[in-house]
Order: structure tokens, then C-alpha cells, then sequence
């Protein structure tokens, strides 16, 4: 894997770093009196949803920025920020899942949060198959779809609070106590550093592809 | 100049979106009908630890997956602009 940023290969380095050290660090966090072992879940399941919440806003400032101004940087920073939400999401949704089955009994819930949960992984896998099979101007018409994808993001944030659900609402995170604290705040800087890296490398991806169908048709010119 | 009027309607209707939304009168309380883990009978118990080596185990596999992925299509493309270079290189000859 190649990148030109001078960045990536200490933030590579610091991000795995960081990563060996997290299973220490949430062996050594104190137990929550309630679910105990498996609330240590958490440690990489709010992570993951703050950079979704990263790459979806990302993705949104970007599809703007391409749909008004039709930059092409936007349009790869887009896409990049599109697969990796859904990738976040994923690992959000089946971690979350699985944590349910111990706290909730059940494997899934069709409440608020977790529905609109995924719509929200569903709005952007169809960003991706829209980009793959939509053929010409399929572009313009993800980044639309990035944009609803953002507009969703607020009510899956917020549908802990507004409606009734299984799931806890926002302010839990507030109650915690420091020691747990310190590690959610390392696990989280942790995967915003791996969104970051993944970001640049499918970003470099995007470029290297537009610049080889530029020299494909200037060949052919 | 429409333009910057739907840029500036978007964006409003973006941004004011969730304050628009009705938030329902819902109780405080979120463990009505619920029992407590602790209270359960030893048998119906679930075992914890498989459930939290499972989540970490498939974010392992699925991060592992994913930047495979991305690692084969940037040798990919790498492969193909060097060789459509070699090929550029064989035509101005």
C-alpha cells in the first residue's frame, strides 16, 4: 500500500501501537456493576459509531462540495468516506447485536435506535451499489444520496432520546466513571486514527484511478 | 446565482431537520418489564465471554478483510498505470 502523504506511515505505526495496547487497557477497566463482562463491549462498539459519525459527515461536506461545486477530490473523498461507514457500520451493528443478546436477551430489536441504525447502513451500501452499477452520472446521484445519508445521522443520534428504545440513551456515556473514562477516550482516538489512515489510502485509491483512465483516454487520443 | 439559493436551502433544511422532529412523551424509566441480570436463575444465564470475543474476533476478520481489499486494488491499479507506461514507452519509440 502506497500513499504520498509524509503522515501516513507514523500514524500507521502509532495506530497499531495503539491498537496492541486497547485489549490491555479494557482488561485492566473496572467491570460495570449491571452486565459486567460483556459491557466491555463498549469499548470498541461507541468508537466504531463515532467514526461513522466522522466519515458520514465527511462524506455529506464532500457529496455538498462535489454536487455544488463539482470538485473531483470531493467526489473520491466521498466515495472513500462512503465505504467506510459502511464498513463502521457493520462492525457497529454485529457488535451491538451481540452485546444485546447478553443485556437484552435478544439477538436484534426493532426499536428506534437500531432501526434507524440501519436504514442508515442501507442508505449508504445503496451509495455504493449506486456507484458500482448506476453507470453515467451515477455520481451526482450518490452524492444525493451521501447527503440524505448525513441528514439520517442526527435522528439515529438522537432516537435514544426522542422515542422509546431498549437501548440507553446519549447521556449514559456522561455517568461513566473516569477509569472507564480514559480508556473509551483512548479506544476512540484509536479508530479515528485507523478512519484516518483507511480515509487517505482509499482516497490515494480514487486519485490513482481517475489518473489511469486519464492516461487510458489520452492514449487513445 | 440559483446555485447558492439551493446551496443555502440544503443546507438550512439539513441543519434544521432534528429540531422539526416530534420528540414523543416517553416515560424516564427505561426498565419497565425488565428483570435485572443478577436476579436471573443460574440456568438461564448467558455466558458472556464468547459474545465479547466474538465482537472483537469479527472486527479482527473485518478490518483484516477490508484493508485487504483495499491493499489488492491499489496493487492493481499500481500494476496497470506501469503497465500502460511500458506501453506509452513501446509507442513513442
Amino acid at each position: 500500500m502506497t500513499t504520498r502523504n509524509r503522515w501516513f506511515v507514523p500514524v500507521l505505526v502509532l495506530t497499531a501501537v495503539m491498537f496492541a495496547y486497547s485489549p490491555i487497557a479494557i482488561a485492566n477497566a473496572p467491570y460495570e456493576v449491571t452486565m459486567r463482562l460483556v459491557q466491555k463491549i463498549f469499548y470498541y462498539h461507541f468508537p466504531t459509531w463515532m467514526a461513522l459519525t466522522v466519515t458520514v459527515t465527511v462524506c455529506t461536506a464532500a457529496s455538498l462540495l462535489f454536487l455544488f461545486r463539482g470538485t473531483p477530490l470531493a467526489d473520491r473523498v466521498a466515495v472513500a468516506a462512503a465505504e467506510l461507514t459502511v464498513v463502521f457500520g457493520l462492525f457497529g451493528l454485529v457488535s451491538g447485536s451481540l452485546w444485546g443478546r447478553k443485556a437484552w436477551g435478544v439477538w436484534w430489536q426493532w426499536d428506534a435506535r437500531l432501526t434507524m441504525a440501519f436504514l442508515l447502513e442501507l442508505i449508504f451500501i445503496g451509495y455504493l451499489l449506486v456507484r458500482k452499477f448506476g453507470g453515467p452520472g451515477s455520481d451526482k446521484l450518490a452524492a444525493a444520496m451521501g447527503i440524505f445519508g448525513g441528514a439520517t445521522a442526527p435522528f439515529v443520534y438522537k432516537s435514544v432520546d426522542w422515542w422509546r428504545t431498549v437501548h440507553p440513551k446519549t447521556s449514559v456515556v456522561m455517568t461513566l466513571i473516569p477509569s472507564m473514562w480514559y480508556v473509551i477516550l483512548f479506544c476512540t482516538a484509536t479508530f479515528l486514527l485507523l478512519a484516518a489512515l483507511i480515509l487517505a489510502a482509499r482516497v490515494r485509491l480514487e486519485s490513482l484511478r481517475a489518473e489511469l483512465d486519464r492516461q487510458y483516454l489520452a492514449l487513445e487520443d | 446565482m440559483m446555485r447558492r439559493v439551493y446551496f443555502a436551502l440544503v443546507s438550512f433544511l439539513l441543519l434544521a431537520a432534528p429540531a422539526f422532529a416530534q420528540p414523543s412523551g416517553q416515560s424516564p424509566s427505561q426498565l419497565d418489564g425488565f428483570v435485572p441480570l443478577d436476579q436471573l436463575p443460574p440456568g438461564e444465564q448467558m455466558p458472556a465471554a464468547p459474545l465479547l470475543i466474538a465482537a472483537y474476533a469479527f472486527f479482527l476478520v473485518l478490518m483484516m478483510f477490508y484493508l485487504w481489499t483495499i491493499w489488492n486494488r491499489l496493487s492493481k491499479v499500481e500494476k496497470d498505470m506501469q503497465e500502460l507506461a511500458r506501453r506509452q514507452g513501446g509507442a513513442t519509440r
